[in-house]
């Protein structure tokens, strides 16, 4: 009996974590026009809906180019910030650290409010572009502490010893340090990438003509459930899913 | 290629630390010196002012007669092999030997051929595929020794380099270093705190203690006739015997020493351990009781009480043949040339 609990508490809590998302994605091939139960199916047919429907597709791919430069953006951004804190000594260290840090505490709301703000105060016009930069705001923390907290003490040596053996400043970042940070770098870059791809307020307030997916898709809440919105949500699961995977074979190969 | 160092006056503070203080040092071009001493006694900063990695408060380096103090490490005729090795682990053995020839514009072909020249040197031929993290502790240090070398250094500067290794594996490398150094002929300077490791390996030991140098000199001279009697102490045991000058004479316990007395009226008598013996030497320490012995191979180490100074303990390594008795008297003598007199400190 004590030999089986362990397993039934695993199974418990994969349950829980999983079942909602089994549902969805099993009441996206309904053959039926409403998402609940009996499952009368399997069909494609809401598929085919979602693919040919142009404004699901473009708020799609917008939401896949949005969290794609916003990643490359952020992880820079978080590189530099993490670098030159880690190996220059600068005034007020600790005090620009928890700057850098500190808009992870804010709310997602407050800050997209604040940007809306800015955007318009500036005369900026909403787009894809404010968005981004939305994202960049709430993702640079994020890279910054996970490079940050890689950047150890073999780095530092390894970078001394390239140094001493005639590189300069550029190549020593370009050859080792960028390197020897991989995984950190790709694991921040698919984590930004992840909290983008399905981040609604920020989009929702800085966006107007074109939208991101989880944009589209709370309007089209707004007629009701439909087998239609369980085919949209495994869609964006499914991208999800192939970001983590990306992400743990990038990094684990680069590991052994 | 190799050149002579030469420091002059450096003296370096870490806030109101003094780590260096007027250290003046001439090393020739392909000499093989060592710093030894404990830690804290600022050897690791004066490598590092070698290496460009710290600028001292004041005094000047000079390789090959050029003033470098103010140069970067980037373009310092040195290179420096670190404590941990410092390898790139997401590089191949050969990639990490031939870094240094990639940053000065090698192509491929030729720093390949190198680096494999290199690896061969340290005997790990067969091995510039594998990444640093299949090697040992041992092989690890090879390659960083191949890395440093292979970019021609004129100075090579050796962060306690074998203080990872254990002891056995520590004593083979000292050899092969040292036969390395003879093959490349650059200059070594290598920092150790183990006295040992500082008498197999150095043309010349630089004793320093509290950011100043106490003695220098080769490897022998500073073991029997160490100037400063930290270097005595440092350099190996030592037994201390209290002794004063009286009317130009070195007075101890066991009677008077044929040396000259230095300045101080409290003096100490230094005798090494394997000085001390039973046969008939002209200093005579007389009878001695035996408080314990053990066996050591090549000695027995024996801890005797002296009769004519029962609150002195003397260490001795008497002859292996026979392990002196608990209790037992025996009547001790040294040679006089082995006793160093020195001002109580």
């Amino acid at each position: 009996m004590t030999r089986v609990l362990p397993w039934l508490y695993l199974a418990a809590a994969f349950a829980f974590i999983y079942l909602p998302v089994g549902v969805l994605v099993l009441f996206s091939f309904q053959d039926g026009t409403l998402p609940v139960p009996p499952f009368e199916g399997p069909s494609l047919r809401w598929y085919a809906g979602v693919l040919s429907d142009d404004d699901l597709t473009a708020a799609l791919l917008n939401s896949v180019v949005v969290a794609a430069g916003q990643g490359a953006v952020a992880v820079t951004l978080g590189f530099l910030a993490a670098y030159g804190l880690a190996r220059h000594v600068v005034p007020g260290t600790v005090f620009l650290r928890a700057l850098l840090i500190a808009p992870l505490t804010v709310s997602y709301l407050i800050v997209g409010l604040g940007l809306l703000i800015v955007v318009q105060q500036v005369g900026l016009g909403l787009s894809l572009w404010t968005a981004g930069i939305g994202h960049v705001v709430i993702n640079l923390p994020i890279c910054f502490a996970i490079i940050y907290a890689a950047m150890g003490a073999q780095q530092q040596s390894a970078e001394r010893a390239a140094r001493d053996l005639g590189a300069g400043e550029f190549d020593v970042i370009r050859l080792v340090t960028v390197p020897m940070l991989a995984p950190a770098i790709l694991a921040s870059y698919f984590l930004s990438v992840t909290l983008s791809w399905d981040e609604f307020i920020i989009a929702f307030l800085l966006t107007r003509f074109d939208v991101t997916l989880p944009v589209e898709i709370w309007s089209l809440l707004r007629s009701g459930l439909s087998p239609r919105l369980n085919a949209i949500g495994s869609v964006v699961f499914l991208v999800s899913v192939t970001a983590v995977v990306a992400a743990e074979v990038l990094i684990f190969r680069r590991r052994r | 290629m190799t050149a002579n160092v030469t420091v002059e006056a450096v003296s370096h503070r870490f806030g109101a630390v003094a780590a260096l203080s007027d250290i003046r040092l001439e090393i020739a071009a392909g000499e093989y010196v060592t710093l030894l001493g404990p830690s804290g006694c600022g050897k690791t900063t004066l490598l590092s002012v070698l290496g460009g990695f710290l600028e001292p408060s004041g005094g000047r380096v000079l390789i090959g007669g050029q003033d470098m103090t103010h140069v970067p490490p980037t373009r310092r005729p040195t290179t420096t092999m670190f404590q941990d090795y410092a390898l790139f682990p997401h590089m191949s053995l050969a990639d990490n030997v031939a870094f240094g020839l990639r940053m000065a514009g090698v192509g491929k072909r030729a720093r390949m051929s190198r680096a494999g020249e290199m690896l061969a040197l340290v005997g790990l031929a067969e091995d510039g595929a594998k990444r640093p993290h299949e090697l040992s502790g041992g092989q690890r240090q090879r390659v960083a020794l191949a890395r440093c070398l292979a970019v021609e250094p004129e100075v090579l500067l050796l962060d306690e380099p074998l203080g990872a290794l254990d002891l056995k594996l520590r004593r083979n490398m000292q050899d092969e270093l040292k036969s390395i150094q003879r093959q490349v002929g650059t200059t070594f300077v290598h920092v150790t705190h183990d006295q040992e490791e500082a008498m197999a390996i150095a043309d010349r030991i630089v004793v320093m203690n509290a950011g100043r140098i106490e003695d220098e000199g080769a490897p022998r001279r500073i073991y029997r006739e160490p100037r400063t009697l930290f270097a005595a102490g440092f350099m190996g045991e030592i037994n201390r015997i209290p002794a004063r000058a009286v009317a130009g004479r070195v007075e101890t316990p066991f009677g008077p020493v044929p040396a000259a007395p230095p300045a101080g009226r409290a003096l100490v008598a230094c005798l090494r351990p394997e000085a001390v013996s039973p046969a008939p030497a002209r200093f005579q320490i007389g009878p001695a009781r035996v408080r314990d012995a053990a066996f050591f191979g090549t000695y027995c180490r024996a801890h005797l009480v002296p009769e004519a100074a029962p609150d002195l303990i003397l260490v001795a390594h008497l002859p292996p043949d026979a392990l002196p008795e608990e209790g037992a008297v025996l009547t001790l003598h040294a040679d006089p040339d082995s006793l160093a007199v020195f001002p109580e400190e």
